[in-house]
This record gives structure tokens, C-alpha cells and sequence, in this order.
């Protein structure tokens, strides 16, 4: 028998080594939204417009955005980017596109598109990876300042930027930013594609102007058609109830604060000395104690501590909402339709987190009558387009009851109606079920809200649509008697002899008077007795049944 | 003659109508409501009746439009019928009611029964049944015994008629009876037993009539009774299965049916008299083994029946209808045949009317 050897901690420390970024990039890309050809072009624009959106509205500026994708051969694209935003300082471009997980969104509690600056990045790797082209970067903060222009790679060993060219150029804009990537790509039309994002960021950011040029040169605009800039997200601190013993740990070790009193009342939100004091005895641990001296176990007794406690709901006013007008214009300027309904909804909390619920609907128009509706889900002014299906939207509209509105709905499935809807989760940090930002996460609170939303525009809709439908009945019985008149004429004119056209110009003069016609406007009413007879054929009396044939 | 008077109630309703038009008056229609709410058991007749309730069918109305047009339709109908003095079957009056309004998807009617409705308050309307307004039903049904009648022109002697006897037609207002010598008359709801009956001349032997029809009684058969009944005095007996529907039968042509009360007068006979199947009749004949379970529905059936304003206060047939619910069970006509295959004509029926073992 051989005797097995373990290795030693000197072999083992050999083998130990940097997972290179590129290395990195190829395990995950499917949780960045790089799995496919078709995915990546989507990827790397919405990366590229988040960045440049969040960068005018943090500067004030409304944002003016050219998206242009030029066909470069097959499966090759190249994807150009323009803001009118602050730009970028000279020493900070080549940290920003270069370096993975460079970035100022991850530490902050706060309303905006991206999270984890991870996106842009991975979208220069994934260009540089594919085609070996750098990324060309022009950026200029202001008119008495130059235009930079950089053309940089990532140094897929050490995840740093590398320097392949960099000089100051003229530029026709004062400030702003411009990105242009090569990238193996594949580009369709349809509802997961770079047209449909676009058109839907357009909806929900009706303070922006898009100029889109798709790869057959056609030139798209949406127009801005709002001035009005959103308020300024505020950045919050995290509330206790949204903390798990891993984020405290975390939070222990950065905090300047020396006593768990004093952690307690400065880094979470809602919680005065009172309330601290009052987490302190439920944690059964001394307010004065030292936080360099809290252990796991200590942190899993303030968890605990944390749950008994009575702390009040975080604020919301660091909930920027788009507002129930703009969100319905920006869809009025997207989904030409007969009937608008919107609604927002006053922030709540999951988990200690605050978010707002905001729908919209459009129906009627040209919209397909026979399909399913479609649904516009968002997240911080972010389109989603991937996973449907496993989205908090989609369930919360398969569990309400569209049929109380007028509409057809099958159990456990979306409406069939000519129906657009929009749903917009604001949050400062929305629960997505993966990395890639595609579907909410299922938590029930913000299903209940969204529900909620959804019926309060569903009642409006089921207003509209019945009386639609009131309006097409009436005209159809007064239609009816259009058909009925001449055929009764002739009857009567057959019966009493008289002239046919006479009964017939008489019976047709007396339609327009108004009693007669609010008479055959009025909702029908069977004759009483007539109804009786049937049932009483059926249960008493089969005389008739059988004499007949 | 009576065309006359039809076809002059039927321009009268068609003056009527073009006048309201004239007078800029919604076009409307006036008849007694029809159905169980409007309808009574008259004590003194013993017959079915229309209550006094009008209903009132405007044409300018969402609900009773398109009533008001099929009514209109079968009157035309009815008035060219009546112009080329020709007759047409209920489903000959559906087919020239039946197309599409031009320019529309919209049919003047879809099934039989809404012109079979339309012609029955066609009768209300105008007060006559609709074998006048020329409408007729199918023919169901065969008599023989000793009678002769003239229909038509035909001299018809109903004892020489083969083994068929003679069909009786939908229309028998026009008959004649030029002869009577049968004592009485024999109705049965089974043709089969008719024919057992016409087979072994039971009419012969008996000096009576042998009359069915198959299943509920048509107004042909109804009316011909009634006639006999009055013209000639016979008395009428009635032979059913012993189950909730055969008992209706003879409620029926005894007091009047309730989609047809209107026309009760000259249908209904109040004197008939029923024969059997009666449930003492399976005790007496030993039938116990021929018995067929009822179903739900015919315990649901017999308990409506039970309640009729005319059988409520029958000590007689509360009697039966008792009698039926603890036996739980029914029983043909052709049970009898379990006795030997002329029991029925040599010993049951005989019997029964010699001792006028009747039900009223």
C-alpha cells in the first residue's frame, strides 16, 4: 500500500497565487451580463448611458446622450457613447474604465443606477478581450479646461489601467465625457434589445434627450420633455433592521466610534442614545463596551437585540420617486394608446430598506389586442430587460385580478389586452435575484406594493374599459335597429297594406327622436314574463318540447 | 268563413301598428302575459285560464325588439298562407323566418322554438289557435273504432282503415261526424299498446274508440277529443304508463297544459276519466316484478305534480301519488303483457270498465 503524502505549507503556499482579472471576467461573466454575443452589446451600452446619466444628474446638468453603434464586420461592433456631463478629472480616468471594482457607488446607501462599479470596466475588458482593442475615452470638465483623451487597457494580471496613449485635443463640447469601445457583438431588434432598453430608458428619464444611432444608420431621437431635474437622491445610513452580523463586522472595523453606544447612535439611521440604550439592554451587552473588543458572538447577541427593539422606519426622503405625471408622459411619448393611468405610491421599508413603488399603464391604440400585455420593469431608472419571469413584477401582475378591471386573464398567467405597463422600483438599494441587475428579488413587502399600485391603476383602466365597452354596446343596438327597421317596415306593410315606404320613413324619423333613442341606449331589460316562460317550459311543461318535432 | 276573420285580425294588427308610426307612438303590442305567473286554475270550469296580466311588446325597446320583429314575421307569414289558402308545418313557418338581415350577421331567428313562441302569441294576439292562422303541427297519432267522419270532401269510415287506422291530422276544426256508434273512447299514451288493442279488435268487440298518440298529446288529438266529447257525449278514458309523466298526459288533456292555457277552452276536457296504470293496479294484477325504480327526477316530478293547484285537493290522487312515493317505483302500460299478451284487451281493460274503476 502507498502511503498517501499531504502536501507541505511550503507546496501549497507555490501554488497559491493572483487569479488575474481576465481569469476572473471568465468565471463570472455571466452574472455581469456577458453571457452572449447579444447580451454583451446590451450590457455595455447600459453600463456606458447609467454612468453617464448618474454623472448629470449628481452635476445638475440635464443630461444630453448620443448612443451610436457602428457595424464593423461580423459579430464586430464598435459602440460610442457621448454625455454632456461634468467629465472626468485627468488622474481619475484611467482608474474608473480600467480597474474592476473601482468606484465610489459600493459604500454608499443611496438612490442611483449603479451599485458596484464593476459595469463600465467590464465592459473595456470584455471589449479588450474580444477584439484587443483599447478603450478610447475623451473627457473635458469645463470650457476653460482641455479635453483629455486617453486610449487605455487593462492589465489583466494586476487589474491596473494601462497607459496606451494620452494627449489633450480640441473638443466641441465644454464638458462631458465620450467612451468608445470595439467588442464582438451581436445586434437585434425585439424586446430584449439595445431599441428596447433605450426606448424604455427614455420613458423613465423623461428629463433626458437620447439620440440613438443604430447599426443600419438610422437616427432615432427622444426628445426631452421634462426640465425638470430629479431631486437629489440623499444618502442614508443603513437602518438596523436591514443589518446582518456579516455588514456589522464589516462596519466595526471602519467605524472611528469607540463604544458600542456611541457606534450605535452614529452609524445607523432612527437610533438616538434612547433607542441605543434600549438595543444595548435587549443585546444584554454594556453600552460602554469597547468596539474593538466586539467579537462575533457579540455581534450575533446585538442582531438578536436589534430584533427585539422597537426602532422606528428609516427616512424616506432619500426616495427619489419620477413622479406619477412624468412617469405617464414619458410612456405618453413612447406608447401611443387611448387611455393613460399612473400612480406612485408612498415609500416603505423591506428589511430595514426604503423603496417606492411607481406604476403606469397605457391602453388601447395600436397596441396588439389578442397578445399578452407588455410589461416595462425598471429599477432606479434602469431598464430591465432580462427575467421576466422570476421578477417580483411579474408575479405581483399575475396575482392581481385583471379581470375586475374588464380585461381577459387566464389563472396564473398576464392579461391578454392591448395594455402597456410600466413598473418602477426606487430604492436605495433594490434586491436584484443576481448580480447582472436583472429581476427583483420576490421579498413581500414590495410585492404588496407593488400590487397596490397596480390595483390603484387598475381601477382606473377598469373605468375606462367598461365604459368603452358601454359606449360599443350602445352603438351596436342602435345599430341593431338600423337593421330591425326595415325589415319590421315590410312586415307592417305586408300586414295593414299601407304603403312600405311610409311605415319605413316613419320608423326611420322616429329613431332620431331623443326619447326613442335614450330608450335604445338604455341598458336592456328582458321581458319579464318572457323570461319566465322559458323556465317554466323546461321544468313543467314538455308538451311543447314534444309537439314540435 | 273564418279566413276571413283571421286575415282581417291580422290587418287590423298591422293597421294598428302603421297608425302608432303615423302618430309618431313607439309601435307596440298588447296580449295577455303568458306563462305560470299568469295563469289559474279556474275552479268552476275545472280548466287552466290566462290571468286578466297584459304585456305590452314595443318595438322602440332593447329587451323586446327582436321578439317584436320575429312576431311581425310570422304574421306576414301567416297572412300570405292564409292569401293562398295553403298550409305550412312549424318547421316550414322557422325556414321562411329564417335568414339574415342584409348587410348584418344578424338572423331573423336561429332555432325553431323562438317561431314556435312567436306563432303561440300569434295566437294571443289575435285569438286564434294557429291551425287557423294555417299553421300546423305534425301529425301524430291513429283512431279506429266505429265511426265515420267526412274530411275534405272524403267520406271516412274509421273501422275500415287496415291495420294503420286513421291518422289524425293537426287541423281537425273541419270535420265532420257522420256517424257515432262507439259507447266510448279509449285514449292511450302508447302507440304500441294501440296497437296490441287494434290487433285483437278490441274497438270491434268493445263498440268503442282506440285513440294515442306517442307520448304527450298533441292539440289535434286534444281538440278531437274535445269535439267528441261535446258533440257525441262519449266518454273519455285514459290509459297511461304509471309514472309522473304518463299522469301528466291525462292531466293535461283533463285540465290544460300552462304554456297553452290560453287556448284551455278549447282543448281542455274536464270530464275524462283516468283508467290506469294506478298503483292498485300492480297489487291486484301482481305487477310487483315489473316495477322500474324511479330516478331523482321523477321523485322531483312527482312531488311538482303533487302540488298542482287542481290535483292538491284530490283525495284520489293524493292517495296514488303517495302510494308511489313509498313504492319508489314506476311501471308500463306493456307490464300487463306479463299476464299473458292479450290480457290487457281480454281481462284489464274490460274489467276496469265494467266495475268503472275510474280516476277523476
Amino acid at each position: 500500500m502507498v502511503q498517501q503524502k499531504g502536501l507541505t505549507a511550503d507546496e501549497m503556499a507555490a501554488k497559491q497565487q493572483n487569479i488575474s482579472v481576465a481569469e476572473f471576467f471568465e468565471r463570472n461573466r455571466h452574472l455581469l451580463g456577458f453571457d452572449n454575443k447579444k447580451k454583451a452589446l446590451l450590457t455595455t451600452i447600459k453600463e456606458a448611458v447609467d454612468n453617464a446619466l448618474d454623472a448629470c444628474e449628481e452635476a445638475a446638468i440635464l443630461p444630453e446622450i448620443s448612443i451610436e453603434v457602428i457595424e464593423m464586420g461580423s459579430d464586430r461592433f464598435r459602440v460610442i457613447v457621448e454625455d454632456n456631463g461634468p467629465g472626468i478629472v485627468k488622474q481619475q480616468i484611467p482608474n474608473i474604465f480600467a480597474k474592476l471594482l473601482y468606484g465610489s457607488k459600493f459604500h454608499t446607501m443611496k438612490q442611483q443606477r449603479g451599485q458596484q462599479g464593476i459595469g463600465i470596466s467590464a465592459a473595456v475588458l470584455y471589449a479588450q478581450l474580444t477584439t484587443g482593442k483599447p478603450v478610447r475615452i475623451t473627457s473635458r470638465v469645463g470650457s476653460d479646461k482641455p479635453a483629455h483623451y486617453f486610449e487605455l487597457h487593462i492589465d489583466t494580471q494586476t487589474n491596473k489601467p494601462e497607459i496606451l496613449a494620452e494627449k489633450t485635443i480640441e473638443w466641441h463640447k465644454d464638458h462631458g465625457t465620450r467612451v468608445e469601445l470595439d467588442l464582438e457583438a451581436s445586434y437585434q431588434k425585439g424586446d430584449q434589445s439595445v431599441d428596447a432598453y433605450i426606448k424604455g430608458t427614455a420613458i423613465v428619464n423623461p428629463h433626458s434627450t437620447i439620440i440613438y444611432v443604430n447599426p443600419k444608420a438610422e437616427q432615432i431621437i427622444f426628445a426631452r420633455v421634462s426640465e425638470q431635474l430629479p431631486k437629489q437622491a440623499q444618502e442614508i445610513k443603513p437602518h438596523p433592521y436591514g443589518v446582518e452580523i456579516g455588514t456589522i463586522m464589516k462596519m466595526l472595523k471602519s467605524t472611528e466610534t469607540r463604544t458600542l453606544q456611541s457606534f450605535l447612535t452614529t452609524e445607523f439611521s432612527k437610533v438616538g442614545p434612547g433607542t441605543a440604550k434600549e438595543i444595548c439592554e435587549n443585546s444584554s451587552l454594556l453600552p460602554n463596551m469597547k468596539t474593538d473588543d466586539m467579537n462575533l458572538v457579540h455581534v450575533e447577541q446585538l442582531v438578536q437585540g436589534i430584533k427585539k427593539t422597537k426602532i422606528f422606519a428609516p427616512p424616506t426622503d432619500c426616495i427619489v420617486p419620477i413622479s406619477a405625471e412624468l412617469l405617464e408622459q414619458g410612456l405618453r411619448k413612447e406608447v401611443t394608446a387611448e387611455f393613460y393611468a399612473s400612480n406612485t405610491r408612498s415609500p416603505e421599508v423591506y428589511r430595514g430598506i426604503p423603496f417606492c413603488v411607481e406604476v403606469a399603464l397605457a391602453y388601447g391604440g395600436t397596441q396588439p389586442a389578442d397578445q399578452p400585455m407588455s410589461i416595462l420593469r425598471f429599477a432606479n431608472r434602469v431598464p430591465l430587460l432580462y427575467q421576466q419571469g422570476a421578477c417580483a413584477v411579474h408575479k405581483s401582475l399575475i396575482q392581481t385580478n385583471w379581470r375586475a378591471y374588464g380585461l381577459q386573464q387566464s389563472q396564473g398567467s398576464l392579461p391578454v389586452a392591448p395594455l402597456t405597463i410600466v413598473v418602477h422600483l426606487a430604492s436605495v438599494w433594490p434586491p436584484f435575484t443576481s448580480e447582472a441587475k436583472e429581476a427583483v428579488a420576490h421579498y413581500p413587502e414590495i410585492i404588496k406594493e407593488i400590487k397596490l399600485a397596480l390595483q390603484e391603476c387598475g381601477r382606473k383602466l377598469g373605468m375606462y374599459v367598461r365604459k368603452k365597452m358601454r359606449v360599443r354596446e350602445q352603438s351596436e343596438r342602435a345599430n341593431i335597429f338600423e337593421r330591425y327597421i326595415p325589415e319590421v317596415a315590410d312586415s307592417i306593410a305586408k300586414l295593414s297594406g299601407e304603403p312600405k315606404e311610409n311605415v319605413l320613413a316613419g320608423l326611420l324619423k322616429m329613431v332620431k327622436k331623443p326619447e326613442i333613442q335614450s330608450e335604445i341606449l338604455s341598458i336592456p331589460e328582458q321581458e319579464e314574463d318572457h323570461k319566465k316562460i322559458k323556465l317554466k317550459v323546461s321544468e313543467d311543461d314538455d308538451e311543447q318540447a314534444e309537439e314540435t318535432e | 268563413m273564418a279566413n276571413k276573420k283571421v286575415e282581417q285580425e291580422l290587418v287590423g294588427l298591422g293597421k294598428k301598428l302603421a297608425k302608432d308610426i303615423k302618430d309618431g307612438k313607439n309601435p307596440a303590442i298588447e296580449f295577455q302575459v303568458r306563462g305560470l305567473s299568469n295563469v289559474v286554475f279556474d275552479q268552476k270550469t275545472q280548466k287552466l285560464a290566462l290571468g286578466e296580466r297584459q304585456a305590452t311588446r314595443a318595438f322602440f325597446n332593447v329587451g323586446h325588439a327582436k321578439k317584436f320583429l320575429q312576431t311581425l314575421e310570422v304574421a306576414k307569414v301567416s297572412k300570405e298562407l292564409l292569401e293562398v289558402e295553403k298550409h305550412a308545418s312549424l318547421r316550414d313557418v322557422f325556414y321562411m323566418a329564417k335568414r339574415t338581415i342584409p348587410n348584418s350577421n344578424i338572423n331573423i331567428v336561429d332555432e325553431q322554438k323562438e317561431t314556435d313562441k312567436a306563432i303561440e302569441d300569434l295566437e294571443l294576439i289575435t285569438g286564434f289557435p294557429r291551425e287557423q292562422l294555417q299553421v300546423n303541427a305534425n301529425k301524430m297519432g291513429s283512431v279506429a273504432g266505429k265511426v265515420i267522419i267526412e274530411d275534405k270532401g272524403d267520406t271516412i269510415d274509421w273501422s275500415k282503415l287496415g291495420s294503420g287506422g286513421w291518422s289524425i291530422p293537426s287541423n281537425v276544426e273541419e270535420i265532420q261526424f257522420k256517424k257515432v256508434s262507439a259507447k266510448y273512447i279509449i285514449y292511450m299514451e302508447k302507440a304500441a299498446v294501440w296497437e296490441r288493442l287494434h290487433e285483437d279488435k278490441f274497438w270491434d268487440k268493445q263498440n268503442c274508440i282506440i285513440m294515442s298518440s306517442q307520448g304527450q298529446t298533441t292539440r289535434g288529438i286534444r281538440r278531437l277529443l274535445q269535439r267528441m266529447s261535446k258533440e257525441h257525449n262519449l266518454p273519455i278514458y285514459v290509459l297511461t304508463d304509471m309514472d309522473s309523466y304518463g299522469w301528466y298526459i291525462y292531466s293535461v288533456i283533463k285540465y290544460g297544459s300552462i304554456s297553452l292555457a290560453h287556448m284551455a277552452d278549447v282543448l281542455a276536457i274536464p270530464n275524462i276519466k283516468f283508467l290506469g296504470i294506478t298503483c292498485d293496479d300492480i297489487e291486484k294484477y301482481g305487477l310487483h316484478k315489473h316495477l322500474i325504480k324511479n330516478t331523482d327526477q321523477d321523485f322531483a316530478r312527482l312531488k311538482q305534480i303533487s302540488e298542482y293547484e287542481w290535483f292538491k285537493n284530490n283525495k284520489d290522487w293524493q292517495r296514488q301519488f303517495k302510494m308511489m312515493k313509498q313504492l319508489g317505483a314506476k311501471a308500463e302500460i306493456q307490464a300487463l303483457s306479463s299476464r299473458g299478451i292479450s290480457f290487457i284487451s281480454e281481462k284489464y281493460l274490460p274489467d276496469k270498465i265494467n266495475n268503472k274503476e275510474f280516476l277523476e
